[in-house]
């Protein structure tokens, strides 16, 4: 690959401003959440280093300072530099445990005098680096071998057992967002399809053990129809014809009608359990016919898909019943399906009442009583949103939630417009690190996700954090910027 | 060539899953923010403390002025369950000298629906009450170490008399029928139980403020919301002026020690009682305080049953003190003129019936029936009324007729009287004997009792008294009452509107002489004062379960009465023995500040003598 040198002048008009412009924005708004959410009324003052807005606008100059700093630095610097720079920061990780004090439990802070840094969130960036380096490799095509794969994952998998290691499981969770980036590079959707479909049925025949439909509870139900959906919809995807589909909706249907008249006629009661089974098992039966007669592999896929599926729904609901009792509460309070006001649930009851208090507007800013009356704990860190929505109301939390949005977007706009695999491969793992923390950290806070400690970025009070993303983003505009520098590839 | 166009499509993927996560959390913050309005109520449960400020509870005073009920602070010691955490139980019972298992006992009814109701886990709750002011001290400095509980200034009774507790009445804990019924109270509130603490409850309580404290996730108390602009000032309760002489009540009181039974003065020309007796009486300060609840209970298992009012509650068979009801009947429905005379040989015989009296002369006229209490006189004045088909038909109208007249003259039916649990008493109707003797199978004979004031009949002392001030007032009553005033507001126009029976006024003079020839040269001698003009009737009242109740009423002075007067003692034998007796003393008393000292024998007697209650059973 080729690159000519850029000046200062190219540089700055060919960065991405629009992205800068939303940095700056979020970050500013931060402070203002922070200085709200650790207000006290009686002593304030902004600019007070003592205070965490004051802190935080320290760390925001520092980090403008090296975002210019970053942005001077050649591309060809980050590629070259990718490997080693995830050695050193890898190494970082391991020792940190030995290092750090223990705080709250786990031990992820180095303490450098005043200052406390989080290794986990540099981690980000040179994992980043590391696996744009590996794509951009000579003729790297992930699917062209399988050891591709095992390249790949044992470069997202370390970071994640180092920082377990260091007993922060919200930052090592965070690292699974690039199997997103896999996915853009050829990895099947059906892993990412089977990780969700696995959530889906794991939730819902855990949370909806009540009431009973066709004598079987009302979440299996929903499952065999959620499975049926998806046997059809896969069909009809990899197929493209109606014709499969649809013998497949009427022999269904033929049978479950007649079964159904015949068990009346009979004055038999069949076990809805058992009627929806034997439908899967024709129908695979049918899809494996309909394998031998095309020669296509895909029904072997769908066919596998609903076996299993089914397999894993019984296992899940086998092995639930089968814990100790306390060990299905504990599940239960973490999947939020039991409210658990004293312990964990407390807090995102808390979280919950600020944020639905806001109502459409807010309370008005420093206005929110479940904030400054610190019923919302780590209020200017992992659950900033709680004050945004209080006192700001709908308005605000909906604003929030579009500047994340354009972010993300333009984040994979910029990615998909690099020339290289690297800067591909970058982009998407900085748009999969921002869309992680942005699902995971609103969703606990309104209670829709299991509390995951994570930050939301820019907007969370921590000086780590917000280097981390800092250079995440530069980076990524720095190689932006270059883009156009690219003669050949 | 390493872009790989085959999966470019994915970033739609990727886009749109963005995209779909941000609608869904969109849907959820709308759901959260907009559409659900708990989380606001939360919010503000969880900020605002709303503390309740009581007011100060009315002051009651006697008619002339002398302070009787007060109030005095008394700290309760409450929490709020959700914010009290682990906390040092030995230190705390020490604090309060209870023991351990004192403490969790406590816990246990504050936590049980059935004793507590209102019990929520986010609102203030009532764990002990009545600190003494040392307990209070101890409690205030170290109630830092126990975050969740605070104390609760609240108000107890104290009484500077020991009697009169029928009238004054006593303040209690709300129960649940009373929160139930009144959404003003919360549990840990006291309201008034009996007497005028109860009638009065409304214009005593005043109103209740409320103070908003912002109060922060570990409870602690931040200050007041905004300054204070939000808290509502306590009004305090209105205070009472009784009717009651306090003097006179104590005085009537004394009289009546060891005997049950009841005194009630009212000075006609107001209603106002100024003295209500019910004997035997108790303490009022026994209701008050932790003891309550156990002196209660003593109280209402007394055999002598002193919670009950006989003043307002007891039906008794008024006797002879009757009689005036029936010569204002028998005159206003012209059976009779002042003029005509009946005879008496010693009783009443007709029909082979016969109704006793004692020797006097015959034939007698209207107002030396009354002075003598010839029952042959009304038994053939009633005959000659229920029996007069020309011209009322038949017995049962002539009966409506005299009932009528009786309920007119407050009879039968409750006074008004502003005060709890007054009885009706019993004036039977027409019906009453159809169902008895069946349809026309009754006439006058057959209830001729009832015409001296005995059978069915019952009359509460207070009727009976409001008939005395009637005929004081030759004509006309106010509803009896113990309130004089209420400050700062006016009296119920029920309390000061004159009520005029159905009998003319001109027929009242005859009664009231009849009744002063009574006092003069009658069956009331003894209340016959130098100095005073008393009338008076007696009344001995036949009674199935013992010895006759003597009764007596009265009023004075004769040409502008000051004072009317009933009392009733049960088993107390004759009029004589103990009613008028007791009578002309309390009206010597109030008119006269003292009794001279002709007449302190009597007092002295009268004070001293004794009834026996147990032994008294069973004599006729």
């Amino acid at each position: 690959m080729l690159q000519r040198r850029i000046n200062a002048i190219e540089l700055f008009r060919n960065l991405d401003w629009f992205t800068i412009i939303l940095y700056l924005i979020m970050v500013l708004a931060g402070v203002i959440s922070i200085y709200a959410a650790s207000y006290d009324y009686d002593n304030a003052s902004m600019l007070s280093f003592e205070e965490f807005s004051g802190k935080q606008l320290r760390w925001i100059g520092l980090s403008l300072a090296l975002g210019f700093i970053l942005l001077l630095i050649d591309t060809r610097m980050y590629e070259a530099y990718a490997y080693p720079i995830y050695i050193i920061i890898m190494l970082l990780l391991l020792i940190t445990p030995f290092l750090a004090p223990d705080i709250k439990g786990s031990r992820s802070w180095l303490v450098f005098g005043p200052v406390s840094l989080q290794p986990a969130e540099f981690a980000k960036f040179a994992t980043a680096l590391a696996l744009a380096k590996l794509f951009s490799g000579y003729n790297f095509l992930l699917n062209a071998k399988l050891s591709n794969y095992a390249r790949a994952i044992s470069i997202i998998i370390l970071p994640i057992f180092l920082i377990l290691m260091q007993k922060e499981t919200g930052s090592a969770l965070t690292f699974l967002a690039l199997f997103f980036v896999l996915y853009r590079e050829g990895m099947s959707g059906l892993v990412l399809f089977g990780a969700l479909f696995s959530i889906i049925i794991f939730v819902v025949s855990i949370k909806y053990t009540d009431p009973y439909v066709l004598s079987m509870a009302s979440g299996q139900f929903w499952l065999f129809i959620i499975i049926m959906a998806t046997i059809l919809g896969m069909l009809f995807i990899y197929n493209r014809r109606w014709s499969i589909v649809r013998n497949v909706m009427l022999g269904d249907l033929i049978f479950a009608i007649g079964t159904w008249l015949l068990a009346d006629v009979c004055g038999v009661q069949i076990p809805g359990t058992a009627l929806f089974i034997s439908i899967i098992i024709l129908t695979c039966i049918y899809l494996l016919f309909e394998a031998v007669r095309t020669h296509a592999r895909y029904f072997y896929v769908i066919a596998g898909t609903a076996i299993l599926s089914v397999v894993f729904m019984f296992s899940v609901n086998f092995a639930f019943d089968h814990l100790q009792p306390h060990q299905q509460m504990r599940i239960r309070v973490v999947l939020g399906l039991e409210e658990d006001l004293r312990g964990v649930g407390y807090n995102v009851n808390q979280s919950k009442i600020a944020i639905g208090s806001g109502g459409l507007t807010g309370k008005g800013f420093l206005n929110g009583t479940q904030t400054k009356l610190k019923y919302v704990p780590e209020q200017h860190t992992d659950f900033i949103f709680c004050t945004i929505g209080e006192e700001e109301g709908f308005i605000g939390t909906t604003a929030v939630m579009l500047l994340f949005l354009a972010l993300i977007l333009r984040v994979l706009t910029l990615a998909e417009r690099q020339p290289t695999t690297f800067g591909r491969v970058y982009g998407y793992c900085v748009a999969c690190y921002f869309i992680f923390h942005f699902c995971i950290n609103i969703g606990m806070v309104i209670g829709l996700c299991p509390v995951i400690g994570i930050p939301l970025p820019f907007f969370s009070y921590g000086g780590s954090s917000l280097w981390g993303f800092t250079i995440l983003l530069f980076i990524l505009l720095r190689i932006d910027a270059g883009r156009k520098q690219v003669l050949s590839y | 060539m390493r872009k790989n166009y085959n999966y470019a499509k994915r970033k739609y993927v990727i886009g749109g899953f963005i995209a779909l996560i941000a609608i869904i959390y969109g849907i959820k913050l709308y759901d959260l923010q907009i559409s659900d309005s708990k989380y606001k109520e939360s919010a503000d449960s969880n900020a605002f403390l709303k503390k309740t400020i009581y007011p100060s509870r009315g002051l009651i005073y006697d008619r002339n002025g002398n302070l009787v009920v007060y109030n005095q602070p008394a700290y309760d010691v409450m929490l709020v369950p959700r914010d009290v955490n682990q906390f040092d139980t030995i230190d705390f019972c020490n604090t309060l000298n209870i023991t351990k298992e004192q403490l969790l006992k406590r816990f246990t009814d504050m936590k049980d629906k059935r004793f507590n109701p209102g019990y929520s886990s986010y609102t203030p709750q009532v764990l002990i009450t009545h600190l003494t002011a040392q307990d209070y001290g101890r409690l205030q400095e170290k109630l830092y170490r126990f975050p969740g509980f605070f104390i609760q200034k609240r108000i107890l009774r104290q009484y500077n008399i020991k009697s009169a507790g029928n009238i004054l009445g006593n303040i209690r804990e709300v129960n649940a029928k009373d929160i139930e019924d009144d959404s003003y109270y919360t549990a840990g509130d006291y309201t008034g139980d009996l007497g005028v603490e109860r009638s009065y409850e409304k214009y005593l309580r005043g109103t209740k403020g409320v103070e908003i404290l912002i109060r922060d996730a570990n409870g602690r108390i931040q200050g007041k919301y905004e300054n204070g602009a939000h808290d509502i000032a306590p009004i305090s309760g209105r205070d009472l002026t009784l009717s009651i002489d306090v003097r006179l009540q104590q005085y009537a009181e004394s009289l009546m020690v060891g005997k049950h039974g009841a005194i009630v003065a009212i000075e006609p020309q107001t209603g106002e009682i100024l003295c209500m007796v019910s004997a035997p009486g108790y303490d009022p300060s026994l209701l008050v305080g932790r003891e309550r609840g156990k002196n209660y209970k003593a109280l209402a298992n007394d055999p002598e049953h002193p919670l009950y009012d006989r003043a307002l509650m007891s039906s008794y068979p008024p006797g002879s003190t009757f009689k005036p009801t029936q010569g204002l009947i028998f005159l206003q429905e012209n059976i009779i003129t002042p003029g005509t005379a009946y005879p008496c040989h010693r009783g009443y015989i007709n029909g082979g019936l016969r109704v006793g009296c004692h020797g006097h002369g015959s034939p007698l006229a209207l107002k030396p029936a009354l002075q003598t209490s010839c029952n042959a006189y009304f038994c053939w004045g009633f005959k000659n009324m229920i029996d007069r088909r020309s011209k009322y038909g038949s017995s049962a109208n002539a009966f409506e007729v005299w009932k009528k007249h009786l309920v007119s003259m407050g009879y039968g039916y409750r006074l008004g009287v502003d005060l709890p649990g007054e009885s009706r008493g019993f004036i039977p109707n027409d019906k009453f004997y159809n169902k008895f003797y069946g349809q026309g199978g009754w006439s006058a004979n057959t209830i001729i009792s009832v015409s001296i004031g005995q059978g069915e009949i019952g009359a509460t002392p207070i009727q009976i008294a409001n008939l005395c001030a009637t005929i004081a007032n030759r004509g006309w009553f106010i509803t009896p009452h113990v309130v004089k005033k209420i400050h700062d507001t006016i009296m119920p126009p029920d309390l000061t509107r004159k009520r005029y029976p159905t009998i003319d006024a001109h027929y009242y003079p005859t009664i009231a002489e009849g009744m002063r020839m009574a006092v003069t040269g009658g069956t009331c001698r003894k209340a016959n004062l130098p100095d005073i003009e008393v009338a008076g009737k007696t009344g001995t009242a036949q009674n199935p379960h013992g010895q006759d109740h003597s009764a007596f009423i009265g009023f004075a002075p004769f040409n502008d009465p000051k004072i009317a007067v009933c009392v009733y003692v049960e088993n107390g034998g004759w009029g004589a023995s103990f009613g008028v007796p007791i009578g002309s003393l309390v009206i010597e008393k109030y008119l006269n500040g003292q009794i001279s000292t002709a007449r302190k024998g009597l007092e002295e007697q009268m004070m001293s003598s004794r009834l026996s209650y147990t032994s008294a059973k069973k004599k006729k």
